[in-house]
């Protein structure tokens, strides 16, 4: 069963008087549970692809169809809970809330979806330990290195139970260790939870992880391939 | 806030100590000058009150019902003396003066006047007018007086007598006969307003029923309520002891001094209108740091949203943000007020060349604010209430952000 469907997605931006294409008639299917990474250079369209799959950004025109919604054409309040309840975020510069705990950061969307005060605070302390964050649950952001961020994104993000997470350039600001911890995390969580990934990297040693290779350039799809993940041992 | 945690409104206050600071000093500043103003405004009406009503017309008379509106000396009352007396026993109130009132020519060896004659009782009088403690010369009348009279010191002066000498005043009695008669005026009074200290004169009521054939009837008795929360229902007590005398009117009084309660609502007008002012201010205050920290968190908006929060959630953030500072100011401001207030209050407050003012017109000599739920709370929850207001701007701004663009925002 399709998870995710975007069918002709088209998606123009204007930078003065020049017409820049972001998506050019993008067909993509996604299953549930699929390790997916989206490659290719700058402006090919990697994040553009993900804001709209992630309901941030609306298509010029095409379809984007979610577990058989068409989410592109939601209004923004169902649209918000849609993401609410089914997606989580990681970005590139980690968006962490900077005067929240790592905690509390972690319990701010189960909060939102009106999850109980005790059992989001006990739900929080064990997605923290599970990311290798045991003893930092009371740090606010700017107490943490990049790749601790990260892991409190990531924490955030998988805090909700989402079906899908859509990662940006994730390991952009982290070191070569940060980043394989990073990425194992997202094999261990893709593997054990079933939770649909798709990265957007021009990281190779991000792109080695994953199970399927999409290449864009130019806002569209040049390559599209099945490939055996590499897993660090560390 | 169902969703939304005032953990982070909170939180978020203090990201920029000084500007939530500098906000909050501002509300702080103006509620409690609000405080003390609106207190010090109520205390001051109230001491105006007192010293207008005290002065002659008391806090209620009694009258004929025809004799406010047509002051004629046949709109009068029977048995005056024995139903001020009256009230006195069965009300337990001391602060009870019955009077007449009359027109007369008054001439000295050397000029004449037109005056009005006001017949007292001279041991009850001091209890509802301060003009027996403003005789600056000679003394007032006494319980026997008989053919002595007070009069004012302006009066004196334009009749070129003094302490001690005659004045003969000719007038119309109730019965249409000559009301005639030679006084010795025994005491001036300097009361501040002109028109008394130029045409009052003071004589007994005794001497003055003698004088203008009253045959016992008067024209009104002056009661003074212990303070002026007491009127309306010392007024009800006397209406409902009389209620059987017929042509009798029970004046309020507002009733007997429209000018006075007019001239405190104009300056109640200009007042609230200064005070509009100083809420106006503050409001514009808390309006740009709310728009300030909504614009310079753009980028964490944009992230919230992504999250799956709606705009709704994020406006009701600003506004929690708002209410949290509002309240903060409003309690801050409330307390430092009542504090001065409060102090004020006890000791008085006067300004310079008050206290020569109260002893040349037995006034009090320092004003004292008067603190009460309305002066405490009615200025304060009118800066919340504008602050509030004002962040429905910033807060309504969030509804246009896309959280794509929002996340690109530096």
């Amino acid at each position: 069963m399709s998870s995710i469907r975007c069918i002709q997605l088209c998606k123009t931006f204007r930078q003065g008087d020049e017409i820049i294409t972001g998506l050019d008639h993008v067909d993509i299917v996604v299953d549930k549970g699929e390790f997916v990474c989206l490659s290719g250079p700058s402006g090919s369209g990697k994040t553009t692809l993900l804001n709209a799959i992630g309901g941030l950004d609306t298509p010029d025109s095409g379809e984007i169809h979610m577990d058989g919604i068409r989410i592109d054409m939601l209004a923004k309040g169902p649209l918000a809970d849609m993401r609410l309840h089914n997606i989580g975020f990681v970005f590139q510069a980690y968006n962490l809330i900077p005067v929240l705990t790592a905690q509390e950061n972690v319990e701010f969307v189960m909060q939102v979806q009106g999850v109980a005060a005790a059992e989001r605070a006990q739900k929080a302390r064990d997605i923290l330990k599970e990311v290798g964050l045991v003893g930092m649950e009371d740090r606010k952001p700017a107490q943490l290195s990049g790749g601790q961020q990260q892991r409190v994104a990531v924490a955030r993000a998988i805090a909700s139970q989402p079906k899908l997470v859509l990662a940006d350039e994730p390991t952009a600001n982290l070191d070569t260790v940060a980043s394989s911890q990073l990425m194992n995390l997202f094999s261990e969580l893709n593997q054990h939870h079933r939770v649909t990934f798709i990265i957007a990297t021009h990281d190779k040693r991000v792109m080695a992880y994953a199970k399927r290779l999409i290449k864009m350039e130019d806002g569209k799809i040049i390559s599209d391939e099945m490939q055996a993940p590499i897993l660090d041992e560390n | 806030m169902s969703n939304v945690s005032i953990l982070l409104a909170w939180r978020n206050l203090w990201r920029h100590k000084r500007r939530t600071w500098l906000t909050v000093g501002a509300m702080i500043f103006s509620n409690s000058l609000l405080v003390f103003s609106i207190s010090l405004q109520f205390g001051s009406y109230e001491m105006m009150i007192d010293n207008t009503l005290q002065a002659f017309s008391g806090h209620i008379q009694l009258q004929h019902e025809q004799y406010l509106d047509d002051p004629k000396m046949r709109h009068n009352l029977p048995e005056i003396i024995a139903t001020a007396q009256r009230l006195r026993d069965e009300l337990k109130l001391e602060n009870v003066g019955a009077r007449a009132v009359g027109f007369a020519l008054a001439s000295s060896s050397d000029r004449s006047y037109g005056i009005q004659v006001l017949g007292v009782e001279p041991l009850f009088e001091g209890r509802v007018s301060s003009i027996p403690g403003l005789v600056h010369e000679g003394r007032y009348l006494e319980k026997d007086s008989y053919d002595e009279i007070v009069i004012g010191s302006t009066l004196a002066r334009n009749l070129k007598i003094a302490t001690g000498d005659e004045l003969t005043f000719l007038g119309s009695g109730l019965d249409n006969s000559f009301a005639a008669g030679v006084v010795r005026v025994v005491g001036t009074f300097e009361s501040g307003m002109p028109d008394l200290d130029r045409n009052l004169a003071q004589v007994s009521l005794n001497y003055f029923n003698d004088s203008f054939a009253m045959r016992g009837k008067g024209h009104s008795i002056a009661v003074r309520a212990g303070n002026i929360e007491a009127v309306a229902g010392l007024k009800a007590s006397i209406e409902a002891l009389l209620k059987n005398q017929s042509d009798l009117a029970v004046r309020h009084w507002e009733e007997l001094q429209p000018g006075l309660k007019q001239a405190i609502q104009a300056d109640m007008t200009s007042a609230w209108f200064m005070y509009l002012v100083l809420i106006i201010l503050v409001a514009f205050s808390v309006l740009n740091t709310q728009l300030m920290s909504v614009l310079e968190r753009t980028r964490e908006f944009g992230t919230m949203m992504a999250l799956g929060l709606k705009p709704s959630n994020l406006s009701r953030l600003v506004i929690a943000e708002t209410f949290l500072m509002s309240s903060l100011g409003l309690l801050l401001g409330i307390a430092v007020g009542f504090v001065i207030t409060w102090y004020l209050s006890v000791v008085g407050f006067y300004y310079p060349g008050m206290e020569e003012m109260a002893v040349k017109f037995n006034l009090p000599d320092r004003m004292y604010p008067e603190i009460n739920p309305v002066s405490l709370l009615l200025g304060p929850c009118m800066v919340a209430f504008a602050s509030l207001l004002a962040s429905i701007y910033p807060a309504t701004r969030l509804y246009r952000l896309l959280p794509v663009e929002a996340m690109r925002a530096v």
